[in-house]
């Protein structure tokens, strides 16, 4: 290298730096790693708080949908492989378990001023995590189809049906429905769904124990596999990539997705002007006569690792504050439905809202939910293919809960 | 050569040996006899966006003084093994006393998690380990008689399901088999059916699955078939041709006999190796209706919370599943090499 050329160059790294240093947001040094799952909505946090990233600052985010399989290990280190786990309501839980965050009373006194009450996530007193954005699973149609078959869009899962066996009778699709019931996490959350819509209980009060196998839980197994009829042959493999992808081909009429992808869909890509233009967001609809929406309530935020120095907390709890700020809400409003100041809502988010206001619960927060989650996904194809009974499938899943359950230690 | 010679000759795979194989089956053995500590729950309330729930959580720093006591968790002995996620003693002799019928009991057997795995994977095992055998050495045979010129770029096509790895190679199969996808469109234009699926029922699935295998792991069998094709002494084939023997009888009667050690170890490799079959399952998305032992391993590690007794007990019990495969082949080898010494 000539030394005109070394001397260009550091003249360029020096520009280089001290714009950056510039752009600093007011951290002074440390280390900021984000471990996150991949969706729009969180790629823009993650690149608003790279922005912090300046002098003796370091920025980086590793997105990917296998994060709930890397954070207990991640954090588990010390000092910890990164400073912020994002995380949902059912995600959080081993955290807490394992004590790997920290409390963040101090730092929201100190920087939160701009943070709503309702984002901070407490428990017994003290904030654990910074609610950003919330979710929840709820009913799209497709106006134009519903109308061809005279029909408002529906309120129950019932009023689906009914739309459903019209819109198959008048000829126009053979599988109008679809909901993600893939095998495993995607079936036990349509489970979980239904099952609150009955107003069910998953778990005898104050104990561990399962209490699924009753009333409630047979008929949330019947509307379930009565939805799966009008579902694609298919259906046990169906996940939010797949059903959004048939959605977009305009082969469903009827569907309850997750409102994280109500951007994607109402977007001009990947799918034609008539189905875009007819695609439409309602609340998440009742079941069996009850009036809670047969839906779970997600939040997602962020959380900061026990396992790092004080110094890197601080920054790293300033560089998310960056990551969901007025200007990074108010530039991504279609990608989610932002918990924060600066948030429009956008027609993206009308289902999530009608959810929230029509009285749906929270995902439960308890640490042997997972488990509970789990076996409902592995035990209800079979019953779903007409292999096994309503009965035997709850049955399968309370013995398998219950054996997981005693081995974790929450059951004796 | 002298056993010291031979001690120092071996040292170094031994070393390997024992730090990256016996060690981690070592420690997995003892995971799988103990369980978690009985968790210390404390009701607290949690407030979110959502309004504030009464919510059961742990009580950090008691099990944190649990385990700091006993870091590996709770005895339970052989426990796991046979509680209901595993060989699930209990329920296999209640369906035993209860069915009326072998058919009934079979029903029950196949309802839990373990023996539904272990069906389809002994399925998988030896449909697919013969066909392979089978199929690689046609397509060997087929090869070898081709002009020279021709011969290269064949093998490279040859080997190309081998060389993709299995999760894309299955999850570029599960794309073509979807209904839109062109091979599920081209089967249901085929039979007229709108609703057929390969992924919908349980035996089509199987069949997908096997099919998928045999078409990954025949190259395998065809390239150690083809080198030991080489092989093959021309002089016998030459003696044969001039007795009059047609080309099925010089195959059947020189060439089979000749390359029954390498039938043997693609036997033996295949049997391993489609026992531990599982990236069709995650890439086919096939869980709903066919699991296997290294499936319900990786479940058991994944998602919230991570079950770790549980897959190590399953982890032990499929290494003991391909002792007992490998075991008849095994004898054989030892009785074929004491008759030799002998």
């Amino acid at each position: 290298m000539t030394p005109t050329k070394m001397t260009a160059l550091a003249t360029v790294m020096v520009v280089l730096s001290g714009t950056t240093a510039m752009a600093g947001c007011g951290i002074t040094a440390g280390n900021v790693s984000i471990l996150s799952n991949d969706f729009a909505a969180l790629n823009a946090v993650a690149a608003g708080a790279m922005e912090c990233a300046g002098d003796r600052v370091t920025v980086t985010a590793n997105q990917t949908t296998e994060h709930r399989d890397l954070q207990v290990a991640a954090l588990t280190a010390n000092p910890a492989q990164y400073t912020t786990a994002v995380v949902a309501n059912s995600s959080i839980v081993p955290l807490l378990s394992a004590g790997l965050i920290r409390p963040l009373d101090d730092l929201v006194a100190e920087h939160g001023a701009g943070l709503k009450p309702t984002q901070l996530i407490t428990i017994d007193g003290q904030v654990m995590a910074i609610a950003f954005m919330a979710n929840a699973q709820h009913l799209f149609y497709r106006s134009d189809i519903l109308a061809e078959v005279g029909l408002d869009a529906p309120t129950t899962y019932e009023e689906v049906l009914a739309a459903a066996e019209a819109i198959r009778a008048a000829g126009i699709m053979e599988y109008p429905v679809a909901l993600n019931t893939g095998a495993g996490w995607n079936l036990g959350e349509e489970f979980v769904n239904m099952y609150m819509g009955y107003g069910g209980e998953m778990f005898v009060p104050g104990t561990a124990q399962a209490s699924v196998n009753d009333e409630a839980g047979v008929a949330a197994l019947n509307m379930l596999k009565a939805l799966t009829e009008y579902s694609n042959p298919d259906f046990l493999t169906f996940d939010s990539n797949g059903t959004s992808a048939l959605w977009e081909a305009g082969e469903v009429a009827l569907a309850t997705l997750w409102g994280s992808r109500a951007g994607t869909l109402l977007d001009d890509e990947g799918s034609t002007p008539e189905v875009v233009e007819n695609t439409a967001l309602a609340g998440a609809v009742t079941t069996g006569g009850g009036t809670v929406p047969a839906t779970t309530l997600w939040w997602d935020g962020f959380t900061i690792s026990a396992n790092i120095s004080d110094e890197d907390a601080e920054a790293t709890f300033i560089a998310m504050l960056n990551g969901i700020s007025p200007e990074v809400i108010s530039a991504n409003s279609d990608a989610a439905v932002w918990l924060g100041e600066g948030y429009e809502p956008t027609p993206a988010a009308v289902g999530v809202f009608a959810s929230a206001t029509a009285g749906a619960v929270p995902y439960p927060m308890s640490p042997f939910m997972g488990l509970m989650h789990s076996a409902a996904g592995d035990n209800l194809a079979e019953f779903l293919q007409g292999s096994e009974s309503a009965e035997q499938a709850l049955a399968d899943i309370e013995a398998a809960y219950t054996t997981a359950a005693t081995a974790q230690g929450f059951l004796q | 050569m002298p056993h010291r010679t031979f001690l120092w000759f071996i040292l170094p795979s031994l070393v390997a040996m024992i730090l990256f194989i016996a060690l981690p089956i070592g420690s997995v053995i003892v995971q799988s006899l103990f369980v978690e500590h009985t968790q210390v729950l404390i009701v607290s309330e949690s407030c979110g966006p959502f309004g504030c729930t009464e919510t059961t959580s742990i009580d950090v720093e008691a099990t944190a003084a649990l385990q700091a006591a006993e870091p590996l968790g709770r005895f339970n002995g052989l426990g796991t093994y046979f509680d209901r996620n595993h060989l699930a003693s209990l329920e296999v002799s209640q369906a035993w006393s209860s069915s009326a019928s072998i058919a009934e009991f079979f029903s029950r057997l196949m309802n839990l998690p373990f023996y539904s795995a272990l069906a389809f994977t002994m399925t998988y095992t030896f449909v697919v380990t013969p066909l392979v055998i089978v199929l690689g050495l046609f397509i060997a045979l087929g090869v070898n008689s081709l002009p020279q010129f021709a011969k290269g770029p064949t093998i490279f096509v040859s080997l190309l399901p081998m060389i993709i790895t299995p999760l894309i190679g299955s999850l570029i199969l599960f794309w073509m088999i979807d209904a839109r996808g062109i091979i599920g469109s081209t089967l249901q234009a085929l039979f007229n059916d709108g609703s057929l699926s390969l992924k919908a029922s349980p035996v089509l699935t199987w069949i997908t699955l096997i099919v998928y295998g045999v078409w990954h792991s025949a190259p395998f069998a065809f390239i150690v078939f083809y080198a030991g094709l080489q092989t093959v002494p021309e002089d016998t084939l030459e003696a044969a041709l001039i007795d009059g023997a047609s080309r099925w009888e010089r195959v059947r009667y020189v060439v089979i006999p000749y390359m029954a050690p390498l039938v043997v170890f693609i036997a033996l490799i295949q049997l391993m190796d489609n026992f531990r079959v599982f990236e069709p399952i995650v890439g086919f998305s096939a869980q709903a209706n066919a699991t296997s032992l290294s499936w319900i391993i990786y479940n058991d590690l994944r998602g919230d919370t991570q079950q770790f007794g549980s897959a190590a007990a399953t982890s032990v019990l499929t290494i003991l599943g391909v002792c007992v495969l490998l075991s008849p082949v095994l004898i054989r080898t030892w009785r074929d090499f004491n008759r030799k010494r002998a």
